[in-house]
C-alpha cells in the first residue's frame, strides 16, 4: 500500500528541526516515524504523522517548504531476512530504492514496516505482490 | 636612481602636458564628432560644437559617456575608424547584453603598449628582465597588454595566461622570471604555493611584480612583498580606455601616475556630474586624447578616488590617483571578473527561481568566494536530496556560463532570505578591498 509522507526542507541551522516538531505537537499531531537526509547545506526531513493533511496546513502556514509525498509502505515479518528480500525482489525487478526507513507499530508487535521511496510505486507493489511479500 | 622608458614626456613640466592635453583634445573633439554620430548627438543636444573646444578648460562642455551608452552603441557604434583600419578588438568580462568592445588600430596599440612599458620599467625594469604575464589572454586585456608592453622594452617576455600554477611555478624558477605580471590575489595565491612546495622567497629570481585588474589593499601589498621577495607595484586600466597602464605606480608606492599624454584625468560628484577640485574624492572620468578607434569623451569609469597633483620624488609629473577606493556603481570585480548582480538576476529567473537572493563574496586565503543563496519554491522542491543538489549545480553552472567564475549556489527555504523596504540589499561584499 502507499501512504502519505510529509517532506519538509530543513536549512541546517540550530532550532529548525524543534520548530517544526513544536508546530505538530501544539496541534496534536502525532509521529509515527521520522527519518531525516542531511547534506552540509540542508536537510529534508521525511514523516510519517496520524494526520497528514493538517501537519501539511500547519506546515504551510508557518512558511515551511513542504508537501506530501505518496510513498510505499510494506508490513514485514519482524524476522531476520525479511528486508533482504524485499530489496532483493526490487533489486532483480531494476527498480531503484530511493530512500527507505522503518518503524514498529504498538498495535501490530510482530510486524515491522518499512517506508519505501521507488519512482514507481504501482510498479513496486507490483513486483512485491508477485513475490508474494506484501 | 628611476628610470624612465620615455624621460621627457613623462617627466614633462605640468604647463606644458596642459598645452599638449589642449592641442590634443582640439583634435580629438573634431575627430570624434565628425566619425562618432552618437557622440554628435550628444553634442548637439548639448549645443556644443567642435570649435567650443579650445582646451582643457572646456572640457566641462562635453557630455558624459557611460558604460550603457558603449552597450547602446553595441557593436560598432563608438568606432571612429573604417573596419579595415582596425587590427584588433578586446572585451569586458562582462556577458551577453553587457560586453563592451574596443577597437585598436595599429597606432592605438602602439600608445597602449608604449603605457604598460612605461608601467614595467617604473618597476625597475629593463630590456635584460624576464618578465612572466599571467594575466589571461585572449579578449582580456591584461595578457596583451602587459606582453606588449614587455616587448616593446625588450624583455624577454614568458606568455603563460591565467592559471596552471605547477607550470607557472617550474617556469618561474626554471626560467628566472625576474617581473611578475598577474592580479594581486593571484600574486598572493602563487607565494603560498611556493611556500606549500617548500620554497623560500630568496629562492625565485623576482624582483617585482605588476598587479592589478582588481582591488587589493596595502595588507595585501606586504603579504605578497614578503611571500615573493619583491616590490608589488599597482597598475591601473579599463578595457574602455584601452586596458592596463592608463595609470601606475612607480617606486614611491603612492599613487598610480596617469599617463597624461594620452588621457585626461577629472574627478566628479557622481550624482551632480559637476567637476570637483583637486583633492576630493569622487568618480574618475577619462578623456582620451589620442585615440583613432575607439575615442571616448568624458567616459566616466564608476571608479571612486582622490587625485593629486603634488610632486613625485620618482621626478614623473604626471598627476597620480589614489588607488580606487569603491565604486558609484554596484559592480563588483571578482576574480578579476566584473560582476554586476543583475547579470546574476538574470540567471535566476531564467532558471525560474523566484528574484529573491543573496550574493555574498569573501576573499578566503587571498582567493575570492563567491556565494549565491536562493529561495527555493514549493514546486521545486523534491523529497530527494539528489534532485535538490542536481538543482544547486544546475544553477551553479548557469552562473559559471554567464561570468566564467565558480559560484557556490544555496538553495534555501521560502522566505528565508530577508527582504527590505524599499531597496534590497542583495549583495553582501565581506571582502575588506579599501584600507
Amino acid at each position: 500500500m502507499t501512504i502519505e509522507q510529509l517532506t519538509v526542507f530543513v536549512e541546517n541551522k540550530q532550532g529548525r528541526l524543534s520548530k517544526i516538531t513544536n508546530l505538530l505537537a501544539a496541534e496534536k499531531i502525532d509521529l509515527r516515524a521520522l527519518s531525516i537526509a542531511d547534506t552540509q547545506e540542508f536537510g529534508i526531513l521525511r514523516l510519517i504523522v496520524n494526520d497528514a493533511a493538517r501537519a501539511l496546513e500547519v506546515l504551510r502556514e508557518n512558511g515551511m517548504l513542504v508537501q506530501i509525498t505518496e510513498v510505499l509502505c510494506v508490513k514485514l515479518p519482524d524476522r531476520p531476512g525479511a528486508l533482504s528480500e524485499v530489496l532483493e525482489a526490487l533489486d532483480g525487478e531494476g527498480i531503484n530504492v530511493e530512500y527507505l526507513y522503518a518503524f514498529l507499530s504498538q498495535a501490530t508487535p510482530d510486524a515491522a514496516y518499512d517506508v519505501v521511496r521507488v519512482a514507481d510505486n504501482a510498479a513496486a507493489a507490483a513486483v512485491l505482490k508477485k513475490a508474494k511479500l506484501a | 636612481m628611476s628610470q624612465y622608458y620615455q624621460k621627457e614626456i613623462e617627466t614633462m613640466p605640468q604647463e606644458q602636458i596642459r598645452a599638449l592635453q589642449s592641442e590634443k583634445l582640439v583634435r580629438q573633439v573634431r575627430h570624434v564628432y565628425d566619425h562618432v554620430p552618437y557622440y554628435r548627438d550628444l553634442m548637439d543636444k548639448k549645443g556644443v560644437k567642435p570649435s567650443d573646444i579650445h582646451g582643457i578648460e572646456d572640457l566641462s562642455k562635453l557630455p558624459f559617456l557611460s558604460k550603457s551608452d558603449l552597450r547602446e552603441t553595441y557593436p560598432y557604434g563608438m568606432l571612429a575608424v573604417p573596419l579595415s583600419d582596425c587590427v584588433r578588438i578586446h572585451s569586458t568580462s562582462g556577458t551577453t547584453g553587457k560586453r563592451v568592445i574596443a577597437y585598436y588600430t595599429q597606432h592605438d596599440i602602439d600608445l597602449w603598449e608604449d603605457c604598460c612599458a612605461r608601467a614595467i620599467v617604473a618597476a625597475g625594469g629593463t630590456k635584460e628582465d624576464v618578465v612572466q604575464v599571467c594575466y589571461g589572454y585572449g579578449l582580456f586585456t591584461g595578457g596583451s597588454g602587459l606582453h606588449g608592453g614587455s616587448h616593446k622594452l625588450g624583455s624577454l617576455t614568458l606568455p603563460m595566461s591565467s592559471g596552471n600554477t605547477d607550470r607557472q611555478i617550474q617556469f618561474m624558477m626554471d626560467l628566472r622570471s625576474t617581473i611578475l605580471c598577474c592580479t594581486p590575489s593571484y600574486a598572493a595565491y602563487l607565494g603560498e604555493s611556493l611556500k606549500e612546495r617548500g620554497y623560500k622567497p630568496e629562492d625565485n629570481a623576482l624582483r617585482a611584480g605588476i598587479f592589478g585588474a582588481e582591488p587589493w589593499t596595502e595588507e595585501m601589498r606586504r603579504d605578497i612583498e614578503t611571500s615573493l621577495g619583491i616590490k608589488a607595484y599597482d597598475i591601473y586600466g579599463l578595457t574602455e580606455t584601452s586596458g592596463p597602464g592608463v595609470a601606475f605606480e612607480c617606486e614611491e608606492q603612492h599613487g598610480m601616475h596617469i599617463n597624461e599624454d594620452h588621457f585626461i584625468a577629472e574627478i566628479i560628484d557622481p550624482d551632480t556630474g559637476e567637476v570637483l577640485p583637486e583633492g576630493e574624492k569622487g568618480e574618475l572620468v577619462f578623456t582620451s586624447l589620442d585615440k583613432e578607434a575607439f575615442p571616448l569623451l568624458r567616459y566616466r569609469t564608476r571608479d571612486i578616488c582622490v587625485l593629486s597633483r603634488k610632486p613625485c620624488s620618482c621626478g614623473r609629473t604626471h598627476v597620480r590617483m589614489s588607488k580606487p577606493m569603491g565604486r558609484s556603481d554596484d559592480m563588483m570585480i571578482i576574480r578579476g571578473v566584473n560582476v554586476f548582480p543583475s547579470q546574476i538576476e538574470a540567471v535566476l529567473l531564467n532558471e525560474g527561481y523566484a528574484p529573491n537572493y543573496l550574493i555574498e563574496v569573501d576573499r578566503v586565503k587571498n582567493t575570492d568566494t563567491l556565494d549565491v543563496y536562493v529561495e527555493l519554491a514549493p514546486e521545486q522542491f523534491s523529497d530527494t536530496v539528489g534532485a535538490i543538489s542536481a538543482r544547486e549545480k544546475a544553477l551553479a553552472d548557469a552562473i559559471k556560463t554567464m561570468l566564467g567564475i565558480n559560484p557556490k549556489v544555496h538553495l534555501v527555504a521560502p522566505r528565508t532570505i530577508a527582504r527590505s523596504e524599499g531597496k534590497a540589499v542583495r549583495v553582501v561584499d565581506k571582502r575588506k578591498l579599501h584600507d
